[in-house]
């Protein structure tokens, strides 16, 4: 004995063997059912979309590194590929392939990077680079292509506006929400499966659901989050219908429409930039629950996911320094 | 539902390969190193000298302190020296080194087997005395001196005796099988420290993953109306003294608090078994049952070991070293050290040694942190670990005394967890260095 060179280290000696990388994948595994309805629903389009953003996000994550941190490449540890997933789960279909490479540049390079790479970054990566691009290019961003099932020929769908921006306008004609939605294309059943003009990823709560769910159970996410998120949105919204059922619509609506499910489920977790507390996760998803009915209702956009989620993204350090866990033996002994 | 601490904590691989094998006595060392400290305190005093002739169970070194214990010879023999060697905690302590000569015991020590059950022939303050002088410490692995728990301070009313089989370390089986073979010797050893301490009842807290020792105990503690076995849900780490008395009887030590502050006491089921020998028998602390265990070992077993054999003796009794050997641990995966090389002696506070392999043994991969609140999450304190490593690395030490760094019991819940592989623990530990150095320099 006495041969075998021994580690002395500190204890514990064992590790529960979970990783960055394991956590970016499956991320990216649960993104899987909704990429699949996107598919579906809007055709090779969406792989084209995902495919340029997430080579984009790699490719600028790897040359900043190289040329300009010079730090060892994180490339490798899945964070670049769900940055660009959720940029692309983010944008129409039909975006041309620049403007997308735009938004990677910006989600990568400025959302992440500027700030040190993943676990530094204040706000949402790819909200930064969703954001940008919905102010810089207003058109593109919000020409949404109409479904069509199955449509691989790549042909130039038609395009329209999102039900949420349907309603918005209805109802600041003084239309009734009632004869709104009975007007509208899509039923409820269409808006849960994914049959609605939309940004590629967010059309189909049932996926986006699934891929929640697949999260919970590998302990990616926990649900203080997306449940204060979608509970906030549904008591605001129900009052406000409760109110008056004309002039506003109903919490189901707004619960199925936009980019809520996605951004509850998928972008308000974004672990580096949400609070580390269970209480502060549900102030935090209350704020963009309230943040996003505030916008909906009242703002000038008619969708305000996006803008809610970074808003609070910037009041994470403000509740992680207020909002601390019950500690054991609370009463200090004198 | 069954019983468990609500905040926090991790669920570990158990890998307990050494459950249901027997324990085993190993055959004498041909020395043993009997260091002076091992224990929590002061270290006690050699009192005798080279070449003095020394029986089994001789005291040979004095308790100096209210918190210190007595240490005993392990063996018979001739006393070769004393010197500093360094033990399981890396230090260099001083050492009683015994050349081992036979196996003669003090005759006072009963060494039948045959249960005596009567405590009534001991008052309170007997059972204490008895239990100072056989040198017993708590054999979970924090070897705070035993007489010392169950001296109830003025003023402080001990309403409960929880007996700690939690076991809750994985690897390590030396507790549940003590319990499967002993069980008769833990009740009355639980009823002396009861009476010792005063305690209206017994709670027994073990883990829902030996259930064999849930069952034996229960039926052994039917006859008694104040014992009660209470079967917890499997959760690292239940085995601390805070968590277990949250979990058993729901009350929450205050933080730099005692479990006396809640009314209760908590011992170990090894010291319990101790304390029985000591009264009942008469036989000081000189051996103990240790683990001896790993992925890659022959034979993971457990052994009754004299206190002083050294930790090789253990592995060539375990099936010898395995090649793929990367790291020697000194207790279980979560909480125990790290040796340094195989001549470290067992100590009171040894309940397992255990081999790491080599691909086990190295740490992950560090990445950034991504605030995943992992550790937060699964830090039984409630404290925040990433925010304390933050501060410990800057030394912001108002701020570390605020966020509570000392009431962390080093569990390793988070560094165990975090998927970034970084070793927060570690970072921790300097922190409550730290502190701890600048309070007593202001004292």
């Amino acid at each position: 004995m006495g041969q075998n060179r021994l580690i002395v280290s500190l204890s514990p000696h064992d590790h529960a063997k979970d990783s960055v990388s394991k956590i970016m994948y499956g991320v990216v595994i649960a993104m899987i059912p909704a990429l699949l309805v996107s598919v579906y629903f809007f055709g090779l389009d969406a792989i084209r979309v995902n495919l340029i953003a997430i080579a984009a996000c790699i490719f600028f994550e790897w040359i900043i590194q190289k040329l300009l941190l010079k730090g060892e490449l994180t490339i490798t540890d899945g964070s670049a590929i769900v940055t660009g997933m959720l940029l692309a789960f983010n944008v129409p279909s039909n975006l041309p392939w620049w403007i997308i490479v735009i938004g990677a540049l910006v989600s990568i390079g400025i959302g992440k990077m500027s700030f040190g790479g993943l676990g530094n970054n204040p706000f949402n990566p790819a909200l930064v680079g969703r954001v940008f691009l919905l102010i810089s290019f207003p058109v593109q961003m919000t020409s949404w292509p109409k479904v069509q099932v199955l449509n691989f020929a790549m042909t130039d769908a038609q395009t329209g506006a999102t039900p949420l921006a349907i309603v918005k306008e209805g109802l600041k004609n003084g239309e009734s929400f009632s004869s709104i939605i009975n007007n509208l294309p899509t039923s409820y059943s269409d808006m849960f499966f994914g049959q609605m003009g939309g940004s590629l990823g967010e059309i189909s709560a049932i996926a986006l659901i699934i891929g929640g769910l697949y999260m919970l159970y590998r302990k990616i996410i926990t649900w203080h989050i997306p449940v204060s998120i979608i509970a906030t949105v549904a008591i605001f919204t129900g009052i406000l219908y409760g109110i008056n059922p004309d002039k506003y619509a109903d919490p189901l609506f707004h619960l199925l429409t936009g980019g809520l499910m996605l951004g509850a489920i998928f972008m308000a977790t974004d672990m580096v930039t949400s609070p580390m507390t269970a209480k502060g996760m549900i102030i935090y998803g209350v704020g963009i629950g309230i943040i996003t009915v505030l916008i909906r209702v009242w703002g000038a956009y008619p969708e305000g996911v996006s803008f809610a989620i970074l808003i609070m993204n910037a009041f994470t350090p403000l509740i992680n320094y207020y909002v601390k866990p019950k500690r054991f033996g609370e009463i200090v002994k004198k | 539902m069954l019983k468990t601490f609500p905040k926090g904590g991790v669920h570990p691989h158990e890998n307990k390969f050494s459950a249901g094998k027997p324990i085993e006595k190993i055959e004498l060392p041909k020395q043993v190193s009997i260091p002076v400290s091992q224990h929590l305190g002061a270290p006690a005093q050699p009192v005798v000298n080279k070449g003095d002739e020394v029986k089994v169970g001789q005291l040979i070194a004095k308790s100096t302190g209210f918190i210190s214990a007595n240490i005993h010879s392990s063996v018979s023999g001739k006393v070769s020296k004393i010197e500093k060697i360094i033990d399981s905690t890396g230090y260099k302590q001083t050492a009683i080194i015994i050349d081992v000569e036979g196996d003669e015991w003090l005759p006072e020590i009963d060494r039948s087997t045959a249960l005596v059950e009567d405590i009534d022939k001991f008052t309170a303050e007997e059972i204490r005395a008895k239990v100072a002088e056989a040198g017993i410490v708590g054999l979970g692995g924090a070897t705070f001196p035993t007489n010392v728990k169950i001296s109830i301070p003025q003023g402080k009313v001990c309403e409960n005796l929880i007996i700690n089989a939690v076991e809750c370390e994985p690897y390590l089986t030396s507790d549940h099988q003590l319990m499967l073979e002993k069980s008769d010797e833990i009740i009355v050893g639980a009823r002396l420290l009861q009476k010792a301490a005063g305690a209206k009842k017994i709670y027994i807290g073990i883990e829902n993953n030996k259930p064999d020792a849930i069952e034996l105990l229960k039926k052994k503690a039917a006859k008694y109306q104040d014992i009660e076995v209470v079967a917890l849900k499997v959760k690292y780490p239940q085995g601390g003294e805070k968590q277990l008395i949250k979990a058993v009887v729901n009350r929450e030590v205050p933080s730099g608090g005692l479990p006396i502050d809640v009314g209760c006491v908590v011992q170990n089921v090894g010291t319990a078994y101790a304390v029985y020998e000591a009264v009942q028998k008469n036989k000081p602390l000189i051996e103990r049952v240790v683990t001896v265990t790993g992925k890659s070992v022959p034979k993971p077993s457990n052994l009754l070991v004299r206190i002083g054999t050294p930790v090789s003796n253990l592995i060539e009794k375990a099936g010898g070293l395995p090649e793929d050997t990367g790291k020697i641990v000194n207790g279980g995966p979560m909480m125990g050290k790290a040796v340094k090389d195989f001549s470290i002696p067992v100590t009171k506070g040894t309940s397992g040694i255990l081999l790491i392999t080599s691909d086990e043994a190295k740490r992950p991969k560090t990445y950034n942190c991504i605030r995943c609140a992992r550790c937060v999450f699964v830090c039984p304190m409630g404290l925040e670990p990433y925010l304390i490593k933050n501060m410990a690395t800057v030394g912001m030490f108002k701020e570390l005394q605020d966020e509570r760094v000392l009431d962390c019991m080093e569990c390793g819940s988070c560094s165990f967890g975090c998927p970034a592989g970084v070793p927060l623990l570690d970072y921790i530990r300097l922190g409550k260095a730290n502190l701890n150095k600048i309070l007593r320099s202001k004292k």
